[in-house]
């Protein structure tokens, strides 16, 4: 470990500095500055983390590559940064994940090119410092901040109806926020005036407020995950937000609700947990069976894709609250597959979007005659969906279901449901526009993909593959942070 | 009474400034029309070097007038906070008020009086000083409201705001009377020692502090002594509602801690107001912000805002903490910065014969004038407490000394009203950023409000990325001072 270099503050940093270059390129007079401007900021930023892969020490335990900063003096909150092997992939993830949308966004974004290229920079940094934050005020700062340049892209560059999508979305999030803050707030004071969550974990909480601030705190990730019933605003953001936006909003902001949960309510109120850890699961399940058959009956590619992240995300929280080592190693692997996936997804969508202006699966058919190269990529990707194995998709929610099984045979059985409705909703979208006859004149004049496009798919393909393949290299860094938060989990705090 | 005693050197630099404003109202007689700028640079030079001599002084209190006027730390802090405050505000308003031919002395000479009463209000220690740097305030403000002559609204608006701010002065004077009646001073901190020392009549003082409190209340705009609020600032010349949303918060703010803190500070008489500053805290913080959200009009919707922020802010004062008094300090430093760059904004988009009142008048602003829409982004999302600006800190300071002080469900219904609250604020962003502009005419911005502007929401966001030195320096001067 190169000792004293700031790895985590680069990785936080360069991308917000990059989009801070990216925005004073101005108008769109001089976008195609701006695009490459925001490409070299965007490989830059993914470059530095990689460094963290490679000091990573799996064997170590608690956090690593930390930081500490003092920093408002008053609240004795300091800049305080440090990863575990969960937020060194999801960081990973997100690095990876804003290459792929400033190269989506290339031809497709025309107007205001240097506020959207610099909104996503900006969210990636904020959001690698929601993952390495350890302060609680910190980690507020960023998880809040990452709120405006979402609202901006949702709402700038959208579709028809924008405006509603973006309102929901940022008071949606901002509900559950402002309550974790009094959370955050009462935590501070009862910790003697300490922000810092390594502190927070080793606290003293009765019941009662162990679980008020579960509440609080599960208002905040449960919105952001989304877990079935505040999943709503969800559907309306991905379906309106440009391709970007719902990559972003897919791969990584849903991540900070899960992350959440692993960073702040398991160790903090571990009693609470324990003891609401029933009612998760029930909604859990819920989220995987019911919203798979919302699903199922989406008529608009983009709202089924979205219907069908919740569903997969309703694994990521189950797997969390079973408390041993097989659900929560699948959840965080699922959360990083549902990352390739569904933004592999989103971007498939968005690809035939640019050519015919329509998310309807009726308005398509028979596209493999006309992208035959784009159909197999697609192929493959709703495979993932599906949870073929040999894709990412597996991996994850196998762990997860055999997890399940040891708790509860009917867990398993409910939640095992998911591979059968996943498969249904996805390849039978698949089926409906991919195969078949050419529907109408605007297939039959489709082009395939070009070498741009190509590019993200390959790289998302690799990914997809490569973790279904062998999924060692993550596991590897997580065994040893699994172990200390079921550690934190255990360890009764009344 | 001891001549000695007198020691005019703590209030040097109020001297000043009213030597001033009666050096520029003569020294505007002699100039015409195509010179009126020698006065408006020479009020702004006194506001700034006023400011820089107030914050000029040790560590130590000092007492003036027989002790009626003391010039401790927060007084310093508070005084050049107000008057660099006053020299934004003319600097923002110099195009706005030149457009609507109110770029005459009496503008210049009735900004620097209400500098002065709110520099009186800020030092007082006796019920009287406050009381005269009050009306010293009011009056240079019902007349600045009101120097529109040939404008239907700005009249009834200076009416308005004269007739109910002339009952709130009567209220407080009726409350001053009764705390007079039960400890026979009127000296701040004699009041607190006979309070302190038993022997006082607990019924009439609890009946004079009721009066205090409703007065005061009148004077920050909080439910339900509201009403004026909303007509009067929207009413008020864009220059003048800026002036009234901005620098007198800080004067109140220092008016309610004198008063309440300092003389009425004693744990008996605590429980007692804070009970009633609950009930202010909470309707303003409802009423406000949800009368914000149907509000059409900009300077309307601000006014209602003010509502709200100024709930937030007893919220800081009813922890009856000095971390408490000290979050409110912040609170309020921040909200007048961020306010007057948002007032400074409406008179950008104004123009000659033009008003910008509507919301509408936002539209597309970001296609229009990216930078500034930028920056009135910057300060939307202050005023809605999103981080990484500074409205986040005062929010979380507040929430963190009510929370302190064991109102957790206070701080739940502070945090619900603030979602509510952020819906008007995010609707200006969508306005600015998600719609097209109706009107095309380039903002009439010169470079020096378009420069300070961007100082201001600069300012927002850099004390939002390091907040700790505004944080310790109001924390400090509270505990310097009570």
């Amino acid at each position: 470990m190169l000792l004293g270099f700031p790895l985590l503050s680069l990785a936080i940093w360069v991308p917000i500095v990059a989009g801070v270059v990216v925005i004073a390129t101005g108008s769109d007079r001089s976008a195609s500055a701006a695009r490459w401007l925001a490409l070299a900021g965007s490989v830059l930023g993914f470059l530095v983390t990689l460094p963290l892969y490679a000091q990573f020490d799996p064997q170590a335990h608690g956090m690593q590559f930390q930081e500490v900063v003092p920093w408002v003096p008053r609240f004795n909150i300091y800049y305080r940064l440090g990863i575990d092997g969960v937020s060194l992939l999801l960081i990973l993830l997100n690095a990876f994940t804003t290459v792929l949308v400033v190269i989506a966004g290339w031809r497709v974004i025309q107007s205001r090119v240097s506020q959207y290229m610099a909104a996503f920079l900006l969210m990636s940094g904020l959001m690698n410092g929601v993952f390495s934050a350890l302060d609680g005020a910190l980690f507020y700062v960023f998880f809040e901040g990452t709120l405006i340049p979402m609202f901006i892209v949702i709402g700038v560059w959208g579709g028809p109806n924008r405006v509603y999508a973006a309102i929901k979305f940022f008071l949606y999030t901002l509900l559950g926020s402002l309550l974790t803050l009094v959370a955050f707030i009462y935590l501070y004071n009862v910790a003697d005036g300490s922000f810092s969550l390594l502190d927070w974990y080793k606290l003293k909480i009765g019941m009662t407020a162990q679980v008020l601030i579960f509440i609080a705190f599960m208002l905040a990730f449960a919105v952001k995950v989304p877990m079935w019933p505040v999943h709503t605003w969800l559907p309306d953001a991905h379906v309106e937000a440009p391709t970007g936006g719902s990559v972003v909003l897919a791969a990584i902001m849903l991540k900070l609700g899960g992350y959440g949960f692993i960073r702040l309510s398991l160790p903090v109120v571990p009693d609470a947990s324990h003891a609401l850890a029933g009612f998760v699961i029930a909604l859990s399940l819920i989220a995987v069976i019911y919203i798979g058959l919302v699903a199922l009956v989406q008529t608009d590619m983009k709202k089924l894709i979205a219907y069908s992240s919740i569903s997969h995300m309703g694994f990521v929280t189950m797997g969390l609250f079973l408390f041993n080592p097989l659900g929560l190693q699948g959840a965080v692997l699922q959360m990083v597959s549902h990352g390739f996936v569904s933004g592999a997804l989103f971007l498939c969508v968005g690809v035939l979007y640019d050519r015919m202006h329509s998310r309807l699966i009726t308005d398509y058919g028979g596209v493999v005659n006309t992208m035959p190269v784009f159909a197999s990529f697609f192929m493959l990707f709703a495979m993932a969906n599906s949870g073929l194995p040999g894709t990412s998709g597996f991996v994850g929610e196998l762990l997860v279901t055999l997890g399940a099984m040891s708790v509860n045979f009917w867990y398993a059985a409910l939640v095992a449901t998911s591979l059968v409705f996943g498969a249904a909703y996805t390849l039978w979208m698949y089926k409906r526009v991919v195969f078949g006859a050419v529907a109408n004149g605007h297939v039959a004049a489709l082009q395939d993909i070009g070498a741009r496009e190509a590019l993200f798919l390959v790289l998302l393909a690799i990914a997809v593959l490569g973790m279904g393949v062998w999924p060692q290299p993550m596991s590897a860094v997580l065994n040893n942070s699994i172990q200390d938060l079921l550690g934190y989990a255990a360890q009764s705090k009344l | 009474m001891n001549p000695a005693d007198l020691n005019l050197a703590p209030a040097a630099a109020e001297i000043f400034v009213l030597a001033m404003a009666c050096a520029i109202l003569v020294i505007d007689l002699f100039l015409n029309e195509a010179r009126r700028h020698v006065s408006y640079v020479l009020t702004i030079l006194t506001l700034v070097a006023a400011a820089l001599w107030a914050l000029h002084g040790g560590p130590e209190p000092r007492r003036a007038f027989n002790g009626m006027f003391v010039d401790d730390p927060m007084a310093r802090v508070l005084k050049a906070f107000v008057c660099f405050t006053v020299a934004a505000m003319l600097v923002y308003a110099r195009a706005y008020v030149r457009a609507r031919e109110m770029f005459r002395g009496e503008f210049f000479v009735l900004s620097l009086f209400a500098t002065l009463g709110m520099m009186v209000m800020v030092s007082a220690s006796h019920f009287l000083t406050l009381y005269l740097g009050l009306e010293l305030l009011s009056l240079s403000l019902y007349s600045m409201v009101a120097v529109q002559r040939d404008s239907g609204p700005a009249i009834e608006a200076a009416m308005k705001y004269f007739v109910l701010g002339a009952l709130a002065s009567g209220m407080l004077l009726y409350g001053f009377s009764m705390i007079y009646g039960a400890t026979g001073s009127l000296q701040i901190a004699e009041v607190a020692a006979r309070i302190a020392g038993g022997h006082v009549s607990s019924t009439l003082l609890v009946f004079g502090l009721v009066f205090v409190v409703a007065g005061l209340a009148f004077k920050l705009g909080a439910v339900p002594f509201h009403m004026w609020v909303p007509d009067v600032y929207q009413g008020a010349p864009t220059a003048v509602t800026l002036l009234i949303g901005s620098a007198p918060k800080l004067a109140a703010f220092a008016f309610v801690l004198r008063v309440l803190a300092a003389a009425l500070g004693a744990p008996a008489l605590l429980t007692q107001w804070q009970q009633m500053l609950i009930l202010l805290a909470v309707l303003s913080m409802g009423i406000g912000n949800v009368s914000a959200i149907a509000q059409t009009s900009i300077k309307r919707m601000l006014a209602y805002s003010t509502i709200s922020h100024m709930g937030f802010m007893l919220l800081g004062i009813l922890s009856g903490s000095l971390n408490g008094y000290g979050s409110a300090m912040f609170y309020v430093v921040v909200y007048v910065l961020t306010a007057a760059g948002a007032f400074a904004m409406v008179m950008v988009l104004s123009r000659r014969g033009f008003e910008a009142d509507d919301l509408d008048d936002l539209k597309g602003l970001n296609q229009r004038d990216p930078w500034l829409a930028f920056l009135l982004l910057l300060l939307m999302f202050s005023l809605a407490g999103i981080p990484p600006t500074v409205g986040f800190y005062a929010k979380l300071a507040v929430l963190q000394a009510v929370i302190g002080a064991g109102f957790v469900w206070l701080a739940v219904v502070a945090v619900a009203f603030a979602l509510i609250g952020a819906f008007y604020y995010l609707r200006v962003v969508k306005l600015m950023y998600f719609d097209d502009p109706q009107d095309a005419t380039p903002l009439p911005a010169t470079g020096d409000v378009r420069a300070l502007l961007s100082v201001n929401a600069l300012l927002v966001l850099a004390l939002g990325l390091l907040p700790g030195g505004l944080m310790d320096l109001c924390q400090r001067a509270i505990q310097g001072s009570l």
